[in-house]
């Protein structure tokens, strides 16, 4: 697969309640590339992104349900896998 | 005819205030926590020294022995400001006031054995004065302390401690449909029965010490740490066993509050000990002091509270707490 067809991405709203959710993913997933773009936050990854239950909540330091992140969650790309604990979506 | 839409982004000048700019970099916008509590601390022009303080500033560093280079090094890791801290009691309490409005219709309480009412009204009921202690006690805190982000954490936690206290003396209302005959029996042990008065004076002490920092750990670090795990936890399951398992509805926000708790002692033990090696050998002896003091003064409630046992489960406790503020850097 190209590096292109291969890439996947998560897009958020650009405010208060997913800046934590983006500081996570910056957090748990080298490399990932940000691209600001006006009122939302695109972040591309190679392969797979996750967004990781526990680094959110040190992040706003309460308990957070990993569907709250669908509030803010604009679009994707990859094949969703995800339980209690984390969000992951990939290719393969 | 095209018509183009064109996204034109809007980059804001500036992304947080100059102080946190300085703090944190200009990477990132700022959180509500960091705006709400960093640098809010007064520390200059003062002008007159308080008449009731001639030793020190209104606001002064000077007031505990521990030193901070910067006594925003510590940050609350629940990053409670006005708003989160609100909010998220307000839910407790929703479910909380739902809890004993249940229990209340049901006369849940009025089928309890009478053994375990007498236990409740032994040991749990006078506890309501040991929690508005912890209300003076922080409020003492919040007074002398230094750096907002400390004060406002005892602030709170007063604030908590002051909501217990009420809930506490709910379950003794609830026990006597509404009549206050267990709540004056519990301040009757509180001031003569023996088991009692150790502690009160324990307390007593503590309502007077100099130090603020000092008041800390023995409040809430030690004190808090012996009580919480033994009667809120341990004790609560041992009624739950007996029948009481009412009770442990009517007392689920302790446990919870607890929980909450302890990530904050542990960070703020953990972020004062590292600071230096004088801040660390003040704390432990501190945690020393206090916690021989409060877990002897605890041994006779211990003692009523779980009979023959009561000596293991307070030293167990003792034992988790010194593991706890070990694992922080804190040893005794």
């Amino acid at each position: 697969m190209s590096a292109k067809k291969n890439t996947t991405f998560l897009i958020f709203q650009d405010n208060e309640d997913a800046r934590p959710i983006i500081e996570a993913v910056e957090q748990d997933n080298p490399g990932v590339d940000v691209q600001h773009q006006p009122g939302m936050v695109r972040l591309e990854r190679p392969g797979s992104l996750i967004v990781k239950r526990e680094t959110v909540e040190e992040l706003t330091g309460r308990e957070w349900d990993v569907q709250e992140m669908h509030l803010v969650l604009i679009s994707l790309a990859g094949n969703v896998d995800e339980d209690d604990d984390k969000f992951e979506i990939s290719w393969g | 005819m095209s018509i183009e839409i064109s996204a034109k982004a809007i980059t804001p000048i500036r992304l947080s205030y100059g102080n946190l700019k300085e703090r944190f970099g200009d990477k990132r916008p700022a959180s509500r926590y960091q705006e709400a509590v960093y640098d809010v601390q007064p520390t200059a022009n003062f002008q007159y020294r308080p008449l009731w303080d001639k030793d020190h500033e209104i606001y002064d560093t000077g007031r505990t022995a521990i030193v901070m280079e910067d006594w925003y090094s510590f940050a609350d890791p629940r990053q409670f400001y006005y708003g989160t801290y609100t909010i998220t009691r307000a839910k407790q309490q929703e479910v909380a006031e739902h809890n004993y409005a249940f229990v209340d219709k049901r006369d849940l309480l009025d089928e309890l054995p009478d053994d375990i009412k007498q236990a409740v009204r032994d040991i749990l009921v006078p506890l309501r004065h040991v929690e508005w202690a912890a209300n003076m006690n922080n409020c003492q805190i919040d007074c002398m302390g230094y750096g907002t982000t400390i004060c406002s954490v005892a602030m709170f936690n007063a604030m908590d401690r002051l909501g217990m206290a009420q809930y506490i003396s709910r379950i003794g209302l609830l026990l006597d449909g509404n009549e206050t005959t267990t709540i004056d029996a519990a301040k009757k042990d509180w001031m003569d029965a023996p088991q009692w008065q150790e502690l009160r004076h324990a307390i007593e002490d503590m309502f007077v010490l100099e130090d603020w920092f000092e008041l800390m750990v023995a409040q809430n670090f030690v004190l808090d740490g012996l009580i919480f795990p033994l009667f809120w936890d341990r004790f609560e399951r041992k009624l739950s066993k007996g029948g009481g398992a009412t009770i442990a509805m009517l007392t689920e926000f302790m446990s919870e509050w607890y929980s909450e708790t302890v990530r904050w002692t542990n960070a703020l033990a953990k972020v004062t000990a590292q600071e230096s090696e004088a801040n660390q050998q003040l704390l432990s002896s501190w945690l020393d002091k206090w916690t021989n003091r409060l877990s002897k003064a605890l041994e006779p409630v211990a003692a009523k509270a779980f009979g023959a046992e009561g000596a293991e489960q307070l030293a167990e406790v003792k034992q988790e707490l010194l593991a706890r503020f070990g694992k922080q850097g804190v040893t005794v």
